[in-house]
C-alpha cells in the first residue's frame, strides 16, 4: 500500500460521496458544490493512481493541473446559470418534471 | 418515500465507493512506463521540469483546447449574464483591508511573474501565475479598489482571447514546418516561454472576469 493507493482510495471515497452529493440536495448550490467534490475525487484518483509505484507521474499531474482551472471555470459557468434561473423563477431549484415543457 | 430515495442514494454511493476502491487494487501495472518516456524526452523539451515538459510540449494540444474551454465558459457565462451596469459607490469600508490590499497586491504580481519564470525548472508556469493574477484581481474588487467590468471593451477582449490566439498561431505556424505543436528543438524554450507569457494573462483576465463580470447587487437595484 503505496501513499499513491492512499490518495486513490480517498478520491474513489470522494467521488462516491459527490455523486451521492450530486442527486440528494435539491439546492443547486449545494449540487454544484457536490459536483466539485466529485471533480476532487476525480483529480485525487488521476495523481494517486500516477504515483503508486512511488515515483511520480508528470503525465497525470499536468492533466490535473489544468483540469483544475477548467473546473474553476465550469463551477463559475454553473454559478451564473444557478443565479439566472432565481432572477428568473425565484427558487434555487430545478422545477419538477411536471412542470417542465 | 423520499427517505426511502435517499437512503438508497445513500446505499448506492457506498456500493460504488466500495467498488472503485477494490477495482482500483485489482489494475495491473501500466503497461507504458510513461515516467520514463518523459525524463528521456525531457532534454528535447525545451524546459527543464517535467510537468511544464508535458504541459506544453508533449501534450501542448490538451493544453490548447482547455484554454479554449476556459474562453467558452467565459463566453458561456456572458451570454447568459450581460455585463451589469456601473454599480453605486458602496461606503468606505474599514481602512485596514484596502491598506493591506495595497501591499499585498504587488507582491502578488511579482508572485506571478516568478511562478511564470519558475515553471521552466521547477513546480510552477501559467497556470498558477495566472491563479494568483486572478486572486489579486478578485481582492482589489472586494476591496473596491477595482469596479466590476461593466462592458466587454476591445482591450479587454483583445487580452481575453489574446492567449488562445497567441497559442493557435504558434500551433499554426509549426503545422506548416512540420506537426501540430512540434516545436524546433533549438526554439523549443523561447517558444514555451511566449506561449506561458501570453497564456498567463489570458488566463488572469479569464479567471477574473468569472468573478469581475458577475452582477453583485442587482437584486438591490431592481
Amino acid at each position: 500500500m503505496t501513499t499513491g493507493m492512499i490518495f486513490a482510495g480517498s478520491g474513489a471515497i470522494l467521488f462516491a460521496m459527490g455523486v451521492a452529493g450530486v442527486l440528494l440536495p435539491t439546492h443547486l448550490l449545494r449540487k454544484i458544490l457536490a459536483f466539485n467534490i466529485m471533480g476532487s475525487g476525480a483529480f485525487l484518483v488521476l495523481v494517486g493512481l500516477g504515483q503508486r509505484s512511488g515515483e511520480p507521474d508528470p503525465v497525470p499531474q499536468a492533466m490535473v493541473l489544468t483540469g483544475i482551472v477548467v473546473a474553476v471555470a465550469a463551477t463559475a459557468l454553473a454559478l451564473a446559470l444557478a443565479r439566472r434561473l432565481q432572477r428568473l423563477t425565484g427558487r434555487m431549484e430545478l422545477p419538477p418534471e411536471a412542470e417542465r415543457d | 418515500m423520499k427517505r426511502i430515495a435517499g437512503a438508497a442514494v445513500m446505499l448506492s454511493a457506498g456500493i460504488l465507493a466500495m467498488a472503485l476502491v477494490v477495482s482500483m487494487f485489482e489494475l495491473p501495472p501500466p503497461a507504458v512506463r510513461l515516467p520514463q518516456m518523459v525524463q528521456e524526452k525531457l532534454p528535447q523539451s525545451g524546459v527543464e521540469h517535467p510537468v511544464t515538459a508535458v504541459l506544453l510540449n508533449f501534450r501542448g494540444y490538451d493544453t490548447l483546447l482547455e484554454v479554449a474551454v476556459l474562453l467558452l465558459a467565459l463566453l458561456g457565462m456572458l451570454a447568459g449574464e450581460r455585463p451589469r451596469p456601473a454599480a453605486p459607490d458602496r461606503a468606505p469600508t474599514d481602512p485596514v483591508l484596502p491598506g493591506l490590499t495595497r501591499f499585498l497586491v504587488p507582491l502578488m504580481g511579482l508572485t506571478a511573474v516568478y511562478l511564470l519564470w519558475a515553471g521552466a525548472h521547477r513546480p510552477g508556469g501559467a497556470f498558477q501565475a495566472a491563479a494568483v493574477l486572478a486572486a489579486a484581481a478578485v481582492l482589489l474588487h472586494l476591496t473596491d479598489l477595482l469596479p466590476a467590468w461593466t462592458s466587454l471593451r476591445l482591450r479587454l477582449r483583445t487580452g481575453l482571447a489574446g492567449g488562445l490566439l497567441v497559442f493557435i498561431t504558434v500551433a499554426a505556424w509549426l503545422l506548416g514546418e512540420g506537426r501540430l505543436l512540434q516545436y524546433p528543438v533549438a526554439h523549443a524554450g523561447s517558444l514555451i516561454l511566449f506561449i506561458e507569457v501570453a497564456l498567463t494573462i489570458s488566463l488572469g483576465l479569464i479567471l477574473a472576469g468569472l468573478f469581475l463580470f458577475l452582477p453583485d447587487d442587482d437584486e438591490r437595484r431592481r
